[in-house]
């Protein structure tokens, strides 16, 4: 029993630090900590699933996490309108010759015996595929870049509800994931991190690249949301009367209302996707795979198909990712492929994973809260410190200056510091797996 | 016949240069990551960054230098600093080693956790060299800027392309091949280096030959700070200077040393060199130079550019996927864990 009370106190401390920054800073930057903390409770359920249960060594969140944003976009955006007869087809159709030459690249390389015809014949169909993939692919693609470039100038979205791009997002990412799982899961672990390095910069790379797609670096904002506006509930006279009766100005309790909705949001996708790593987790399947990190020489002499369950498993963690990113988008309203970084978004979650207990669902997901809170609250706290320790120099000091201009980057330090202390004194994690 | 010269000049100019150089950086990195691995046998994500403070430390040392009026006359006032970089540098990694590599060591910890203490060695590394020199781009190059300008070389020639060679491309050649020669000799001659190898290549016979390993750790650590600050250095001075930048480098050089072979130092030269030529041959735009080569009437109406700048990542990328599915230990014979 003593076990389960200290997790709970983990959990109110995390609470806890939540509703301090509430209380002590605003309600409105404390809810921003919680839906965030929440999204980020998901990845690193993913993660988990990869790293805590297979052993799968993923350093490509971000790449996942980015096309659940895509989904979003793909989704839920209002359609362009002839952006699929100006050249969407022809995307499509370009896109589906590209795939079909790496086909008929991976079936020749089957077929034939080893050799320099095999060489010469392989190099003729990729090159010529790619002339050809090129030669449909660009006049479709500056066909839909002219489509009111300003503001759209990309193939657009499907106009569906934005709830319904969660789970899109995690099917993208899926699929993505099984295609990387295909080739790259045989890979060592080194090798397998390096592999899902690269790829998760090519997502972003085509996603900053190929306006065609989602505008690019120039961003798609003013997505749609699940949501009630702001200034339309403000302008509610229904809404401003209750607001008033809680004691409240419409401005704030209009934002407070809508971020509390998100919080509603998320954590039902986090209880939903909790229950079931909890039931996978114990499942014959759970220990299936624990027994196949633990042991993989074992696994498969009792008849495990190992590749297989790794490339499942693979999957699954980079769909939850998936939808995470998803989720995260809808929440920012609007893609800017341009912000995600793997420090931020594959390297963190990782602290999270590891410090919270690598293997335990309810671990990942308190370490994916606490390090958030630490994360928003390292800077505040960093500049703080540092006004602490210069506040005996003289105001005109450079030292000074610099040493407060650069507490903002003080949350790097924090988090490799903590990452270090958790890996060398605990390193099973806060909550440990059973 | 003159067309040719110019298609060759303009090949010179636009991608022969600028792929040695940018290949002997990432060779100088690669071979950082590939001693690492071949001794301390992990990769270490931490390179990048590691790569980064060396040259931190050498660029605050060149702005002290130049402010004081020390300079190299033609040559980068960084030269001069550089020796100070790589002292800084090792000072720091024999730090990072004895405070958190040296536990997971004796503990004989699986590579895998290895990997991550080293990305948590990266977040420090990485916050410390943006808390220290903040996260913008530095200038610390000075000296003279061009060996030969396109200017001068078209009025020496009268040919219409020109070529330029910048004083940091020569620069970063040279002082790469001293190094590589400095290390193979090290490597192959003296008693640290072949009790390096011989650690790499069999630790427990080498440890039964009365070898002792932490010197051969120690010695490991010093050679890759040197390494790294070289490689940082070199390719701030033909580049710039930007903290993030280094860490993106961290994913080209792992190609090339894995491409290579990990753990062997000529397949990471090698290495180096085929992912810098494919980054630039894929992604510059032919047009310049096949217009010379080409009858009129073939001349290509697009700038034959077969991938965007932007998509060089995916070169290395795919060259890595390639070589890991067909020749797993890499083009020369590398080592698996």
């Amino acid at each position: 029993m003593s076990e389960m009370m200290k997790n709970t106190a983990l959990f109110a401390l995390v609470a806890a630090l939540i509703l301090i920054t509430g209380f002590y800073q605003s309600w409105n930057s404390a809810i921003f900590i919680l839906n965030m903390g929440l999204i980020s409770a998901v990845m690193a359920i993913g993660v988990n699933l990869q790293w805590g249960f297979a052993g799968l060594f993923n350093v490509g969140i971000m790449g996942f996490v980015a096309l659940g944003g895509l989904a979003v976009v793909l989704i839920a955006e209002v359609p362009t309108p002839g952006a699929w007869t100006s050249g969407g087809v022809g995307v499509i159709m370009a896109l589906i010759l590209g795939a079909m030459t790496i086909v008929a690249a991976t079936v020749l390389n089957k077929m034939m015996q080893p050799g320099r015809s095999r060489t010469l014949i392989m190099l003729a169909i990729l090159i010529g595929g790619f002339f050809l993939f090129r030669a449909v692919f660009d006049p479709a693609v500056s066909g839909i870049e002219k489509i009111n470039p300003a503001a759209q100038g990309n193939i657009g979205g499907l106009g569906l509800p934005v709830l319904l791009a969660w789970p899109a997002g995690g099917l993208l990412a899926a699929g993505a994931a099984w295609l990387i799982g295909k080739t790259a899961l045989g890979l060592r672990s080194d090798y397998l991190a390096i592999a899902t390095l690269g790829i998760a910069e090519i997502i972003i790379a085509v996603m900053k690249n190929e306006d065609w797609l989602a505008r690019g670096v120039k961003n798609v904002i003013g997505l749609p949301r699940p949501l009630p506006n702001e200034i339309d509930l403000q302008n509610d006279p229904g809404f401003v009367e209750s607001a008033a009766s809680l004691g409240l100005d419409p401005v704030t309790a209009s934002t407070l209302y809508v971020k509390l909705g998100y919080s509603v949001l998320f954590t039902v996708v986090l209880l939903v996707l909790l229950w079931m790593a909890q039931m996978a987790l114990k499942s014959p399947w759970g220990r299936m795979m624990r027994a196949i990190r633990d042991n993989e020489v074992a696994a498969r002499a009792m008849g495990k198909d190992v590749t297989k369950r790794h490339l499942q498993i693979f999957v699954l963690g980079s769909a939850i990712c998936g939808v995470a990113g998803a989720m995260m988008t809808t929440l920012d309203g609007q893609l800017t492929p341009g912000t995600y970084q793997p420090l931020r978004f594959t390297f963190l979650i990782w602290v999270m994973v590891i410090v919270g207990g690598s293997g335990n669902n309810f671990g990942a997901v308190l370490g994916a809260m606490l390090i958030w809170f630490l994360w928003v609250q390292v800077e505040p706290m960093g500049l703080f410190f540092m006004e602490l320790i210069t506040s005996g120099m003289a105001d005109d000091s450079d030292l000074k200056k610099h040493l407060i201009d650069s507490a903002a980057h003080m949350r790097l330090l924090t988090m490799g510091v903590i990452l270090l202390l958790v890996l060398r004194f605990s390193p099973r994690g806060l909550i440990p797996e059973k | 016949m003159v067309d040719f010269l110019n298609a060759l000049v303009a090949l010179s100019n636009f991608v022969l240069i600028p792929a040695i150089a940018y290949g002997s950086q990432l060779a100088l990195g690669a071979l950082g990551v590939t001693l690492i691995y071949g001794i301390l046998r992990f990769s270490n994500f931490a390179h990048g960054d590691t790569m980064a403070f060396g040259a931190m430390i050498t660029v605050l040392i060149t702005w002290w230098m130049q402010s004081v009026g020390i300079n190299l006359g033609p040559l980068p006032t960084a030269l001069l600093a550089l020796p100070f970089g790589i002292l800084g540098c090792m000072a720091l990694v024999l730090f990072t080693d004895r405070v958190v590599y040296k536990f997971y060591r004796e503990q004989k910890a699986k590579p895998v956790i290895l990997v991550i203490v080293s990305m948590g060695v990266m977040f420090i590394m990485n916050g410390l060299v943006r808390f220290i020199i903040g996260p913008g781009d530095q200038k610390f190059a000075d000296g003279e800027r061009f060996l030969i300008s396109a200017r001068e070389f078209k009025q020496l020639t009268g040919l219409r392309e020109g070529l330029a060679i910048k004083t940091t491309q020569c620069l970063t050649v040279v002082v790469a091949i001293v190094c590589v020669t400095l290390l193979f000799w090290f490597l192959n001659k003296t008693r640290t280096g072949k009790s390096m190898r011989a650690y790499s290549d069999n630790e427990d016979l080498a440890l039964l030959s009365g070898i002792n390993p932490e010197r051969v750790v120690m010695y490991t650590w010093l050679i890759v700070a040197t390494l790294a600050t070289v490689a940082g250095v070199l390719y701030g001075l033909d580049k710039t200077f930007k903290p993030f930048i280094y860490f993106q480098l961290l994913l080209p050089i792992f190609a090339s040393a894995i491409v290579g072979g990990l753990g062997n130092p000529l397949g990471a030269i090698a290495g180096g060199f085929v992912i810098a030529f494919s980054e630039v041959t894929v992604t510059y735009a032919w047009k310049k130079v096949l217009k010379y080569l080409l009858p009129e009437n073939l001349e290509p109406s697009s700038l034959v550019q077969l991938l965007s700048t932007d998509y060089k990542f995916a070169v290395s990328f795919v060259i890595l996927l390639i070589v890991l599915l067909f020749k797993p230990t890499g083009l020369f014979k590398g080592k698996s864990v």
